[in-house]
């Protein structure tokens, strides 16, 4: 999967990873991919949930040492 | 567009977060969010944000590193030490400051609505205030709030 953007919201909690990949998708354009790595294990519904209310897809999720990934594709 | 309005009462730096999280986050999933600030709310629209404070007194609730009875909650500078451990325990969580908070809303074009009524009873400058707000009354916020989608008092 290509990758357009990256964001680093390691460290960050609730609201900041959203905020920052709203941030972020807003100079993409439709079809773009963001990778979105996150810490806060609360933003694994809230990504879904920032997805189904926007409309940017949530491509997937995925996990690993305590370290979330979301890849998000731009409405 | 869906479209959320919150009126915000408190002054504390614990009943400060959630006004600013709910509407910089609304905001971000694109609603169209206005805040009305109230009472000891408006302080929280202070270009300086240092009076916003935390005090364990009447907050039983709030979990403290030793156990601590309420006389000497009411010691001179228990409020300041107290604030000084919920900030730095909220910069250590990565948490945002009120700041940012405020500022990602203001980015994000959330209307604040400073309470004129609150303004005058209290004496306040308009000087004191960040700029970028709007000062209104009751049925200001009722014309917003009467078309939404949620609204909230906290």
């Amino acid at each position: 999967m290509q990758v357009d953007k990256e964001l680093d919201a390691r460290g960050l909690n609730c609201p900041l990873p959203i905020l920052k990949t709203k941030k972020s998708l807003a100079d993409m354009v439709t079809g773009q991919v963001l990778r979105v790595v996150s810490t806060d294990c609360g933003s694994v519904k809230d990504m879904q949930a920032f997805s189904n209310q926007t409309g940017n897809e949530l491509l997937s999720t995925t996990e690993a040492a305590g370290e979330y990934v979301f890849l998000l594709k731009k409405k | 567009m869906k479209k959320m309005a919150i009126i915000a009462t408190k002054g504390t730096l614990d009943m400060a977060y959630p006004p600013f999280i709910l509407a910089s986050t609304a905001a971000a999933l694109g609603y169209d969010v206005q805040v009305f600030f109230t009472f000891y709310g408006l302080q929280l629209l202070r270009r300086d944000l240092s009076d916003v404070k935390i005090s364990p007194l009447a907050n039983p609730a709030m979990p403290m590193p030793v156990p601590m009875p309420v006389f000497v909650q009411m010691l001179p500078g228990m409020e300041t030490m107290a604030t000084m451990m919920m900030k730095d325990k909220l910069k250590k969580k990565g948490v945002a400051s009120l700041e940012e908070l405020r500022s990602l809303c203001l980015e994000a074009d959330v209307k604040f609505i400073a309470c004129q009524m609150t303004v005058d009873l209290f004496d306040f400058e308009k000087s004191d205030f960040i700029d970028n707000i709007e000062y209104g009354g009751a049925a200001t916020f009722m014309e917003f709030a009467g078309d939404t989608d949620i609204c909230l008092f906290i």
